[in-house]
């Protein structure tokens, strides 16, 4: 049965979901209780499940994750909020050396089953310490999933089919996308989080993008078909591990790709898909790879410099058609 | 990135001396060309090379004897990069002296098509058109680039297969072998269903004329020296001229004479059939300038450049399968030519002068020659004159 709902309600009906079916379950971070979490996704949850199960924590990123992580390897099932990527380096000793490799250092004698929920991207004048797109910082660590949901349905099924599993997993919510509305079919099983998903079918050009980028990539797909040139567009859906297959399939159809990343460019996770299509599909190739991705700046304040450092939907679209122009 | 070794000429190399480099580092070569000059001990031999690419470095400097098998040089292999990404490598190739080259390749590949595969750098074209080009079987180097920055795409390739499938013979590029077989076919059984041949054959003495060859070597250097089939060539063409009526064409139900002789080389190709263009004006070069064109038309012959004239010239064909060790050949005339003259490989014989006897360099020469035109005594006349000019080899 189909809800329509938006992307902070939908994580909620998940949380919710969760909380009422396994009492393993429970939440925890920064103003996720009284004050029903900075994006309000947690609103209503502490009086109906109460203070047990919906926890405020100090702000040490590091403790309440490293809670988290002493929380799983006990037998519970926590989920843990980072307000935003920006301050979840407070805790990455407690997500590299400890999430990531217990259940390796362990000789597999304990694993730890924790989903860590953290707010990411820019587009909200929140400056320079609130705004980045760090996930693919994440994805570079092998023990760790990282997922990355860009519509409703996937906001709230890949939350529940994170709690499935038995490893450390990462959701990155943009938190452009919680007034998104969308529908979600509550009843239906847990999604497949191992693949990616083709949100368009085109044969000209593929557009990769993943989380936040996803609306500007689909606006852009809408705009070139005006332009005659069909796009596939691919929600990488997951970073780690990455579904590699469906980028390639596409390629050797469209022979062509822009890969469109939040993120700073330089080492962006775009990077990364690029260096991949040239390992594997290199012969499919008839333009190089593009990228459009953050200007490479701290995320400005002021809304019209946030704006041009961000990727835009026009920038997509150059990049597409230069790809595709005949010259000469 | 493909290694260049010193190739087994015969199963009796052992070595082999680079005498010269045909290419220079950071060329584009195909599959085919001459990269090498290579001296062995029974003749100096072009190499060709079996890859494409581009020529990264040379590991052999002329005038170095290497055993066979030794990495003479490095090839960069079409589709298999170096360097990460294809839109980045370097116009230029390292090594060499750098032209002034604006940032971007301007569309002005499109304005020199087919000199551009021996420019020095690479060409622009991206990896799927690359790879559909070595598919069809159409050579990159042909196609204007209309992608960014004068790529050639994959759609330039499309086109271009298009084009040829829109020709009247598709198959000559896509299966010249094949096609090749076809021509050959018909024609050489028109010859044996409508040609009343005749054959005649003789044993010629060919010290004189290898004597003669090996002063005159001495005095050439090793690029402009003579190899003993050019003095054969020679020998028909005067022959020629005091059996004229070898010299024509049959059409039509009469032969006509030729006045200029132009005798039509046979040159086998790698990969199978032959062709046998013209070598123009045969009866009138000097040894020294049909030993030039001789070489000239074989190599191009194997690169399939031949001109138009050439293939439509030939007056009288002489083949010759010494170098495959063939004694005697008898060959079936190409109509509307007359005459086939044959030649096998010199070999030692026992040979009687004198009363003596003695061990002489000798060849076999053979014509086959159609009925319609001339007769026995004729030929016989004619191979009596090969036979003549070859003993007075200096007037050659």
């Amino acid at each position: 049965m189909l809800t329509q709902m938006t992307y902070r309600e939908a994580v909620r009906a998940a949380l919710r979901q969760a909380l009422r079916s396994d009492p393993r379950v429970f939440l925890m971070g920064e103003d996720v209780g009284r004050y029903g979490g900075a994006f309000a996704v947690s609103h209503g949850l502490l009086a109906e499940f109460g203070p047990e199960r919906i926890r405020d924590t100090p702000l040490s990123e590091s403790v309440f994750v490293g809670a988290g992580i002493g929380a799983a390897l006990g037998g519970a099932r926590p989920i843990v909020e980072i307000m935003t990527v920006n301050f979840s380096m407070l805790a990455m000793d407690q997500i590299l050396n400890n999430a990531a490799t217990l259940r390796h250092m362990s000789g597999g004698q304990f694993n730890v089953p924790l989903v860590v929920r953290v707010a990411t991207g820019g587009g909200r004048q929140m400056a320079a310490q609130h705004s980045h797109s760090l996930e693919g910082w994440y994805a570079h660590i092998p023990g760790i999933q990282v997922l990355t949901p860009a519509t409703v349905a996937d906001a709230y099924g890949m939350l529940l089919a994170a709690l499935r599993e038995p490893d450390p997993v990462f959701i990155f919510e943009h938190a452009t996308l919680y007034p998104l509305e969308g529908e979600v079919d509550e009843t239906a099983e847990p999604v497949e989080i191992r693949r990616a998903a083709v949100r368009r079918s085109g044969s000209d050009v593929t557009l990769v993008t993943y989380g936040g980028t996803l609306g500007k990539t689909m606006q852009a797909a809408d705009l070139l078909a005006q332009d005659g040139i069909e796009a596939d567009v691919i929600d990488l859906r997951t970073l780690r591990p990455l579904d590699r297959s469906t980028i390639l399939d596409s390629i050797s159809k469209t022979h062509r790709a822009v890969l469109v990343d939040e993120a700073w460019r330089t080492g962006s996770f775009a990077a990364e898909i690029s260096a991949q299509i040239m390992e594997n599909a290199f012969d499919d190739l008839d333009a190089p790879v593009a990228r459009v991705c953050s200007a490479e700046v701290p995320m400005p304040y002021a809304k019209h410099l946030e704006t041009a450092a961000l990727p835009k939907v026009e920038e997509i679209v150059s990049a597409a058609q230069e790809l595709i122009s005949r010259h000469g | 990135m493909a290694e260049f070794l010193m190739p087994q000429l015969g199963a009796d190399m052992t070595a082999g001396k680079l005498l010269r480099w045909r290419k220079n580092i950071g060329d584009r070569i195909l599959r085919g060309d001459i990269i090498a000059d290579v001296e062995t001990d029974k003749a100096d031999i072009e190499i060709e090379v079996f890859t494409s690419g581009v020529i990264e470095r040379f590991l052999v400097q002329p005038g170095e004897k290497v055993p066979v098998g030794t990495l003479l040089a490095i090839i960069q292999e079409d589709g298999k990069p170096a360097v990460a990404e294809p839109g980045h490598i370097p116009l230029v190739a390292p090594g060499l002296p750098q032209p002034v080259t604006p940032t971007l390749l301007p569309p002005v590949i499109a304005a020199r098509p087919p000199l551009m595969e021996r420019r020095p750098g690479r060409q622009r074209i991206s990896p799927a058109a690359r790879t559909l080009a070595a598919n069809l079987g159409i050579d990159p180097g042909s196609l204007a680039g209309t992608g960014p920055e004068g790529r050639v795409t994959l759609e330039d390739v499309q086109r271009a297969e298009q084009a040829n499938a829109a020709k009247p013979m598709p198959e000559l590029v896509l299966d010249r072998q094949a096609r090749m077989r076809q021509v050959i076919a018909a024609a050489m059984a028109r010859s044996k269903r409508e040609i009343p041949h005749y054959y005649l054959s003789t044993t010629i003495d060919m010290s004189r004329a290898m004597t003669w060859l090996t002063q005159e070597n001495l005095k050439r250097s090793v690029e402009d020296r003579l190899v003993y089939g050019v003095l054969l060539l020679k020998a028909v063409a005067l022959a020629l001229h005091e059996v004229p009526e070898l010299n024509s064409v049959w059409i039509d139900g009469k032969a006509t004479q030729n006045s200029d002789v132009h005798v039509g080389v046979a040159v086998s190709l790698r990969g199978g059939g032959l062709v046998a263009p013209a070598l123009h004006h045969t009866d009138r070069l000097s040894p020294g300038e049909l030993m030039k064109n001789f070489r000239d038309l074989i190599q191009r012959a194997r690169a399939g450049s031949l001109r138009s004239s050439e293939l439509s010239d030939p007056t009288v064909t002489v083949t010759s399968l010494g170098e495959q060790g063939v004694e005697t050949v008898f060959g079936i005339i190409y109509p509307p030519q007359v005459a086939l003259v044959g030649f096998g490989r010199v070999v030692e014989r026992p040979w009687s002068v004198a009363g003596q006897i003695v061990s002489r360099p000798v060849i076999v020469a053979t014509l086959s020659a159609d009925h319609r035109v001339s007769d026995g005594h004729r030929g016989g006349l004619f191979l009596a004159a090969v036979d003549r000019k070859l003993q007075e080899p200096e007037s050659l």
